[in-house]
């Protein structure tokens, strides 16, 4: 009869072993599907060395990235100036570097203020239902009907120029997706047995949505957000190129094209370079995306 | 005493491996059996030992990471693992077909369920204009107990109840009138009142048609019903094999006999049920001596070193076990069979 | 069929009032005077104010909203600050060329990207497949203003291959107007050597978009194919003696369209915020150019007629996508939700 309590504890320990083992293999898994898939590898590698490059810019950069020495101006690529000079005697090559800071933080600053709108307004509407989810669903539909960049072409214009202007605009394009994922999420999980048990133990409305179906919601808007980046991107580059976005003399990359385009025919180093970096740049957060959306889908995983 | 027909189909150690990233799997290990033009063979055995990829095989569907290595498929004499692909094609849906398991997911989802009836019809017979193919399904689909065929033939497959389903697809694989229908678990996803609706029409049109059937399932009640002989099969390979009678009344090996014993059906309420000790072994060698030896009581020696041959019992009845060592071997086959490249 | 039509022209009139509060909205937010800048930086205070007035810039929030609202189901969508025309009338003038560029561009992408797509899928992993996902990638990640500019400087400038940007040789006179579509209108008038003039000058602006496009719907189709290639009913299509070829066109393909065209209409979408872009670089006098530069200059009775219009068009073309998947789609009934 003793022996009974001594097998129960033996028990849960087992099961908290089995459990971190379980987690140790997912994680290796996950790993393993990671190195298996090269494009994935390729994508983080090139996101990493964005990352790396906006935070050692000052080490990376050859010259001052707003130094203007005008003698010098639309001097081809060479040892000394690696991309050649802009038609204000600038540094492309700096300029590109310190540009990778402020793509960055343009992708990260939209992400920051879309995400979590999108993702409150989401829950909101999924969760309470009702007229609320009536009334959210419409405006971001009148949102949606609008295709982003116009939309955020048409904010940045009517805030006006700057970058802080079009990180805004660009937000205010993108919530929207963000609302119906997270909403569809919601609805997926508010009837759960999990949910529905902290319900009964009396958990209110917010400490639920907070607390229990916004991290549920996570995983698929982590995933959307990975394949947005890229757009987003492109959106604020596009923007910077209309000379609604960034403006002179930041080294924002799409602004750069731009002011190489009447140089194009015998200077064609002034837009080719910066475009270039966008290019690369949006196909590493496009294979990340892809590798982390075939990552997380369980088909994967089986084989 | 019926006449023997003479043979249709003539599987010999029929190979198949699948090479997977890591390690090959040798899901067929040398499958023999015969069947006769008009007889209806049950293939029995547990999930996994390879039926399935058996009729696969003998369509010539194993695709890509898999590979008949090894055997002859000897159809009315032809060697079908020799054929062209185009040639295979011909055979395909006209003098070969099989039916499956899950006839919502077998049919095709935008198409109408009579306009994939005549889609047989059109392939095989290039004179036949559309119209008529498309009355031949309708009449196809009454003859098989479809209410209102005309309406049915105009519906799309998610709009059909799982035996309707079916049905289509008896219909579909029927209506060239094959000479040989391999049969996958046609009754499995079915409830069981539908199950035995479906079984008789199924019986009823292959008598018509006399169409000779290779039925795979695990029902042992079903194969009693429905079979003249049975081959049972355990790790890719076929164990015992006879009519239907002999082997389920008397059978020799002992893996059919504990396979029996499982049934349910004689134990008395307060018996334990039984199940045969150990477990399936994995695919992943070849094979180098009884698949089953591991979970036989009654296992030798000679059966963990050496793969059993096949032993004649009495006409037709054959078991693959040592315990009958003494009695005669099946039959030298007449060629040497070529390793497949 | 007709009441899910019904239900969602009714949703879609409710998003339309939902984009003109939109578009409204936008030329609240501009923080900058856009008629002082209209005046002219000398202008006095009182000229202002009385343009103000004479625009009704001085009525409250609503009344301004309602006449807005009342002009805009006349037609009416003001003034082009830039061109001093109507609005509408500018729209129509601009339309067609961005239409035939963008009509174009989704040609070559359906036209390239399925057969693409599905050799993607069946040839998994072959050489021809990497390339394609490549290309997919490519073409999705490109800033397409860069991709004008590198193709004009190689096609144009370097090799003299590809002409000038615009639509046409200056020499030459565009035919009598009556679509607007220049590759329509020469045709009609027989003017077989503005035809392929227009044509020519159409290659690059159209190949920037249609790679986008093409990117876009190689994608889809690859992704859709390679799910529905493992689907129970292909190896049914096969059983039956079926040729490859039709296994993979009859009963996979037309399975894979499904979710393909949902995408067509996304990439509309992206074709009208590339047009913006790429008609600047390429000099295109369509409704992009026109657009960008009243964004530029804050013309606002053309910032929001065109962006109301561009949405307009934009949920038009979702809803056709809708119905046309609804039809392709034999699971949907028109009934449910």
């Amino acid at each position: 009869m003793s022996a009974k309590p001594a097998t129960l504890a033996l028990d849960v320990t087992e099961a908290r072993r089995r459990r971190a083992e379980a987690r140790w293999r997912y994680l290796k898994d996950t790993y393993v599907l990671w190195r298996r898939n090269r494009l994935m590898v390729l994508g983080t590698c090139i996101i990493l060395s964005l990352i790396l490059v906006a935070a050692l810019a000052p080490l990376l950069a050859t010259y001052n990235p707003y130094e203007q020495v005008l003698g010098d101006r639309l001097l081809p690529p060479s040892t000394q100036h690696f991309f050649g000079m802009d038609s204000l005697g600038r540094d492309i090559y700096s300029r590109v570097v310190y540009g990778a800071r402020v793509t960055l933080t343009i992708a990260f600053l939209v992400a920051a203020i879309s995400t979590p709108l999108g993702m409150l307004i989401g829950i909101l509407a999924g969760y309470l239902g009702g007229m609320v989810d009536e009334v959210l669903m419409r405006v971001a539909d009148v949102f949606l009907a609008f295709p982003r960049l116009i939309l955020a072409i048409a904010f940045a214009a009517a805030l006006g120029p700057g970058v802080e202007n079009a990180i805004i605009a660009i937000a205010v394009a993108h919530w929207p997706s963000y609302a119906r994922l997270a909403r569809a999420e919601t609805l997926n999980v508010r009837n759960n047995d999990y949910i529905q048990a902290t319900r009964a133990l009396g958990a209110g409305k917010v400490r639920i949505m907070a607390g229990y179906i916004a991290p549920m919601t996570l995983s698929s808007i982590i995933v959307r957000m990975s394949l947005d980046m890229g757009t987003i991107i492109l959106t604020a580059a596009g923007l910077g190129f209309l000379g609604l976005g960034a403006q002179p003399p930041m080294p924002e990359w799409g602004l750069m094209v731009s002011d190489g385009r009447q140089f194009l025919v015998d200077q064609w180093w002034v837009s080719t370079l910066p475009g270039l970096a966008i290019l690369v740049v949006v196909m590493g957060f496009n294979l990340l995306g892809d590798g982390i959306r075939d990552v997380l889908d369980p088909h994967q995983r089986q084989a | 005493m019926r006449v023997v027909d003479e043979l249709l189909l003539d599987v010999r150690d029929l190979k198949v491996e699948f090479h997977t990233l890591h390690v090959v799997v040798h899901a067929l290990q040398g499958v023999s059996f015969q069947l006769r033009r008009r007889e209806t063979l049950g293939l029995a055995g547990e999930t996994g030992c390879g039926k399935s990829v058996t009729a696969l095989a003998i369509l010539r569907l194993i695709n890509r990471p898999g590979r008949i290595s090894h055997g002859q498929v000897l159809f009315e004499g032809r060697d079908l693992l020799a054929l062209s692909e185009p040639d295979m094609r011909e055979l395909r849906g006209s003098q070969i077909s099989m039916i499956m398991q899950e006839p919502k997911m077998s049919l095709n989802p935008v198409i109408r369920a009579g306009d994939q009836v005549a889609e047989t019809l059109l392939i095989h017979d290039r004179s036949l204009t559309r119209r008529t193919a498309k009355a031949r399904a309708v009449e196809m689909l009454a003859s098989l107990g479809i209410p209102d065929a005309p309406r049915m033939a105009g519906r799309y497959p998610h709009e059909l109840s799982g035996g309707m389903a079916q049905r289509i697809m008896i219909a579909m694989m029927l209506v060239t009138r094959p000479k040989l229908l391999i049969a996958d678990e046609p009754t499995s996803a079915l409830d069981v009142t539908i199950q035995a609706q479906i079984l008789e029409v199924m019986k009823a049109l292959i008598r018509e048609i006399n169409t000779a059937v290779l039925l795979i399932t695990h029902d042992l009640g079903v194969m009693a019903e429905t079979c003249d002989r049975v081959a049972v099969m355990y790790t890719g390979s076929v164990v015992e094999i006879g009519p239907v009678r002999v082997v389920l009344k008397n059978p020799q090996h002992p893996y059919t006999q504990g396979l029996l014993k499982t049934i349910p059906n004689n134990v008395a309420p307060d018996q334990p049920l039984f199940s045969i000790r150990g477990q399936v072994p994995s695919l992943l060698q070849p094979p180098t001596a009884c698949a089953f030896a591991p979970r036989c009581d009654r296992a030798e020696e000679r059966c963990r070193v050496e793969i059993p041959p096949r032993y004649v019992l009495e006409e037709g009845h054959h078991v693959a076990c040592f315990l009958h060592q003494g009695r005669p071997e099946v039959g030298a086959l007449p060629e040497p069979l070529t390793e497949r490249g | 069929m007709g009441r899910y039509l019904l239900r969602r022209l009714v949703t879609l009139s409710i998003t339309l009032l939902g984009i003109m509060v939109m578009t409204f909205f936008i030329s609240l937010v501009v923080p900058m005077d856009p008629l002082a800048a209209l005046a002219g930086p000398q202008a006095p205070q009182e000229t202002v104010e009385r343009l103000r007035a004479l625009y009704g810039f001085d009525q409250p929030i609503y009344v301004q909203f309602g006449r807005y609202a009342n002009r805009l189901l006349h037609g009416d969508l003001g003034v082009s600050f830039q061109t001093s025309r109507p609005v509408f009338q500018d729209i129509l003038k601009f339309f067609p060329a961005t239409l035939e560029l963008a009509t174009v561009a989704i040609i070559v992408g359906v036209a390239l990207g399925i057969p693409l797509g599905v050799l993607s899928a069946v040839y998994r992993n072959s050489l021809l497949d990497q390339f394609c996902r490549v290309l997919s990638l490519v073409g999705v990640s490109v800033p397409i203003f860069w991709l004008g500019l590198v193709l004009l400087l190689v096609f144009y400038f370097k090799l003299g291959w590809l002409p000038e940007p615009g639509r046409l040789d200056i020499m030459l006179l565009e035919p009598e107007r009556i679509t607007g579509v220049l590759l329509i209108d020469s045709v009609i008038a027989r003017e077989w050597e503005v035809f392929f003039n227009a044509l020519r000058h159409l290659i690059m602006p159209a190949s920037a978009l249609g790679l986008f496009a093409l990117a876009g719907i190689a994608r889809i189709v690859r992704s859709s194919m390679l799910d529905v290639l493992s689907q129970e009913y292909v190896k049914t299509a096969r059983i039956k003696g079926l040729g490859e070829f039709l296994v993979i066109t009859r009963h996979a393909l037309r399975n894979a369209l499904v979710p393909t065209v949902t995408v067509i209409g996304l990439t509309y979408g992206g074709l009208l915020e590339g047009s913006v872009l790429t008609e600047t670089i390429f000099s295109w006098p369509g409704l992009g150019r026109y657009m960008a530069n009243a964004f530029l200059t804050l013309d606002l009775n053309t910032i929001v007629g065109g962006t109301m219009l561009v949405a307009l068009s934009y949920c038009l073309v979702n809803l056709l996508v809708d119905l046309l998947y609804a039809f392709l789609n034999p699971k949907i009934t028109y009934t449910s939700s």
